[in-house]
């Protein structure tokens, strides 16, 4: 009995919070991967990108309220999504053509699009708080759990309980659609290809006849997709608050060079192993160890690091990974 | 960027006019008071001295970058570790806490230096089974150091939480802190480039923003060390109190004979006394760098920086010297965080917010030319006062565009939200020089 309260206990507090938070990260590192494997560089835009589409998707969200549209037991929110993915893509195209289309151009060194995209992330992050301002922001709606702890130990009759947020099930549930459209993509139709054939050998891919001003917007489109996405997950799982989308910069580029970047399998990869290792690191492990050895007491909580030091642990997994190996697991590109 | 041709065109006049005109603006803030300027001289040297301070901070990235192109992103937890030596060195010692396990602290530390570094060694040295080895050593290494480490934070955290809970001071002079300051940076910089300077650009860019949020969330977090969030607010000054100025009859009569209100003059005495220590910090570093670049060594780095690949056939060991100018440029970054906590004060480390430490310095480099010392300074302070303004100017530009439109939520939140144009005013400048004049505004020569 003590060993299945034991395991329910792993699932609550680290097994789901690490998929949903997993998942979240998957989605950012693909569409940073996907940038460095067409555009060649590390979009620090991209942290602010996923709030600009996130603060979109909210804005939405609340004029869908005020009109008295709700989607029932599921978060307006994903409603909201397509307008939001909509005005991120146009904004992420935008900057294209006025910023980095002129250092393609120019064929600069990838570390001036690297700045150029600093610039941009000061932008993104002006407007956004233009746009919605600095504070915190909830905006989910409709039902709150799928499982909730009582319901839970009531109908299993263990000590501990299980619960599972709505949001954390739709964090999971779209991002596997969303991951298999995207491979659906690369792998299936003539545009995907092009932009697997781009990324792999930029002159063969021209000398075929690929349109490369074509791959590099679709690229965009899709990163900015899968920022909004991420984004909003993110923010229904947790909360919107700008600056907090500027440090999941760090997990999301320790995800995509962990995975191998320019590696969208990488990608997946990379993001649950930085958040399963977090949580795993950061989880007080005293409770579970009560459970498997009711004859132990240990002196502290069995918390391996305070939990403050989440960023710290994503990026000792970065370090330690490229001094073994320099590309990332799945072998991932290096200009 | 080298293979640009602005260099050549520029003028030997452009540095000392665009000087002039950022003295004008200084002047303009402390004499004319209208709507764009306060008209205050306490403003003005405010502004001043915190731009000296961002000038200093600029050098060091110029130095990663400009000399060696090295993108360091980490700015701000160097500039952090930098400011911790004040609150180590000068504040007054904490009594009890040596007692309550300082020495144990110590004893851990060094612990866990020692771990890393009989791993490292480990791993260079056995032939067979290091993984194992090296894993076998840091676990147990990890597990020693929490037992030595724990017990001993608590009871330093325990002694006397309300004032103190952490492990004090030296009560040594405040300036001494400030090379101690760069001391603890460069020793940051010396571990993380040991393992982070094998990387490519883009891959040291993360590595030292990753470095840059451990190290803030250290000093967030350890409330032994420097009391977290809890902050230390009783570093001592290297220049009088404007209290004691006030109190002071000879002051006072220097005061009249300026025709100043005694607690204006006192500001403003204050104020120039930090400038007159900022600027000997900052023009004793240029001295300093323009002699090592005029030197073989600075020759030899922007051969290194222009082909890395040439500077190696000709047999200059490239790591080492990105190390030493990484390790250089950091000890910098080190010296502006202690000059910068001495100033303000305050040790408040919530306050180290990487858009305003790290990216910001960096709009400054770029705006003001990398490569060059006198455009990072110039960068540094007109970016500085731009950004200062942008907060003045932001929202009256925002008044004026939205006086057209009707009243109602809109323009209230338009008129609200405009403090923020100050990230867009940024972003937009460094994008601009980045496009139109990349190699800044005073160009490498």
């Amino acid at each position: 009995m003590d060993i299945l309260n034991a395991v329910v206990a792993i699932l609550n507090f680290v097994v789901i919070p690490a998929a949903a938070y997993g998942a979240q990260l998957a989605l950012g590192a693909l569409g940073v991967t996907l940038i460095y494997g067409i555009l060649r560089f590390s979009n620090f835009a991209h942290g602010d990108t996923m709030a600009f589409g996130t603060a979109v998707t909210i804005l939405a969200t609340w004029g869908l309220q005020a009109l008295g549209i709700t989607l029932g037991p599921l978060p307006t929110a994903l409603l909201a999504l397509p307008i939001g993915i909509a005005a991120t893509a146009v904004m992420a195209l935008a900057t294209d053509r006025a910023v980095y289309r002129f250092y393609r151009a120019q064929k600069a060194k990838p570390i001036i699009f690297v700045m150029a995209s600093v610039g941009v992330m000061f932008l993104m992050n002006g407007l956004t708080r233009l746009l919605i301002g600095v504070d915190q922001q909830n905006f989910a709606d409709g039902e709150r759990f799928i499982i909730n702890v009582r319901d839970f130990r009531e109908m299993t009759g263990l000590k501990e309980g299980l619960a599972l947020k709505t949001t954390q099930g739709l964090t999971i549930v779209i991002a596997v659609i969303v991951v298999w459209a995207l491979f659906r993509f690369l792998n299936r139709t003539k545009s995907g290809k092009a932009m697997r054939a781009y990324s792999d050998n930029e002159d063969l891919a021209l000398l075929s006849g690929i349109d490369p001003e074509k791959v590099v917007r679709m690229t965009w489109i899709i990163a900015a997709a899968l920022a909004t996405i991420a984004g909003t997950l993110y923010g229904l799982d947790k909360a919107f608050k700008p600056f907090n989308y500027f440090q999941i910069l760090l997990p999301i580029f320790a995800a995509a060079i962990v995975g191998g970047l320019g590696n969208p399998v990488g990608a997946i990869a990379g993001g649950f192993l930085v958040a399963f290792s977090e949580v795993a690191v950061t989880y007080p492990w005293l409770k579970i160890a009560g459970y498997i050895f009711p004859d132990w007491q240990p002196g502290g909580l069995l918390q391996l690091l305070g939990t403050e030091y989440k960023f710290a642990v994503s990026f000792v997994i970065l370090i330690v990974v490229l001094l073994f190996r320099p590309t990332g697991l799945f072998r991932g590109k290096s200009v | 960027m080298s293979t640009n041709r602005q260099a050549a065109s520029a003028s030997v006049w452009r540095a000392p006019v665009l000087f002039a005109i950022l003295a004008t603006l200084f002047i303009l803030e402390g004499t004319v008071r209208n709507g764009m300027f306060s008209g205050s001289w306490n403003t003005s040297l405010a502004m001043l001295n915190m731009g000296l301070i961002s000038a200093v901070t600029a050098l060091g990235v110029n130095m990663q970058w400009g000399y060696a192109g090295l993108f360091n992103v980490g700015v701000v937890g160097f500039l952090a570790l930098g400011g911790l030596a004040p609150v180590l060195i000068s504040t007054q010692p904490v009594e009890g806490a040596w007692e309550a396990g300082v020495p144990r602290v110590l004893i851990a530390l060094a612990m866990a230096v020692g771990t890393l570094a009989l791993a490292a060694q480990l791993r260079k040295r056995l032939p067979k089974w290091r993984g194992l080895a090296v894993t076998a050593v840091l676990i147990a290494g990890f597990i020693v150091y929490r037992w030595l480490f724990d017990p001993a934070v608590t009871a330093i955290e325990s002694n006397n939480p309300a004032r103190h809970g952490n492990i004090g001071g030296l009560g040594l002079p405040v300036l001494l802190s400030w090379a101690v300051g760069g001391v603890f940076a460069a020793a940051a910089a010396w571990a993380v480039g040991k393992v982070a300077l094998g990387l490519r650009s883009d891959y040291l860019a993360i590595a030292t923003l990753g470095i840059g949020e451990i190290i803030v969330a250290v000093l967030k977090n350890e409330d032994w060390l420097a009391r977290g969030v809890k902050n230390v607010t009783t570093i001592p000054r290297p220049v009088p109190f404007e209290i004691e100025l006030q109190r002071n009859p000879e002051f006072l009569e220097l005061a009249n004979s300026w025709g100043m209100a005694a607690s204006t003059a006192s500001g403003i005495w204050v104020k120039l006394c930090y400038m007159l220590l900022f600027l000997v910090v900052l023009l004793s570093i240029i001295l300093l760098a323009e002699l090592a670049l005029k030197s073989p060594w600075g020759r030899m780095m922007r051969a290194i920086r222009d082909n890395e690949t040439a500077a190696e056939a000709m047999g200059k060991d490239v790591t080492a010297r990105h190390l030493q100018v990484f390790i250089l440029g950091s000890a910098v970054i080190g010296i502006a965080g202690a000059m910068m906590i001495t100033l303000d004060g305050l040790m408040a480390p919530v306050g180290y917010n990487p858009l305003r430490y790290t990216f910001l310095i960096w709009v400054m480099v770029i705006v003001g030319g990398s490569g060059n010392n006198w455009g990072a300074v110039l960068g540094a302070v007109l970016i500085w006062f731009l950004w200062i303004k942008a907060e003045i100017w932001g929202p009256q530009l925002i008044a004026l565009l939205t006086s057209p439109m009707p009243d109602g939520n809109l323009k209230a939140h338009l008129l609200d939200s405009a403090a923020h144009m100050r990230f867009i005013a940024m972003g937009l400048v460094l994008l601009l020089v980045l496009r139109f004049a990349p190699r800044g505004l005073v160009p490498e020569k």
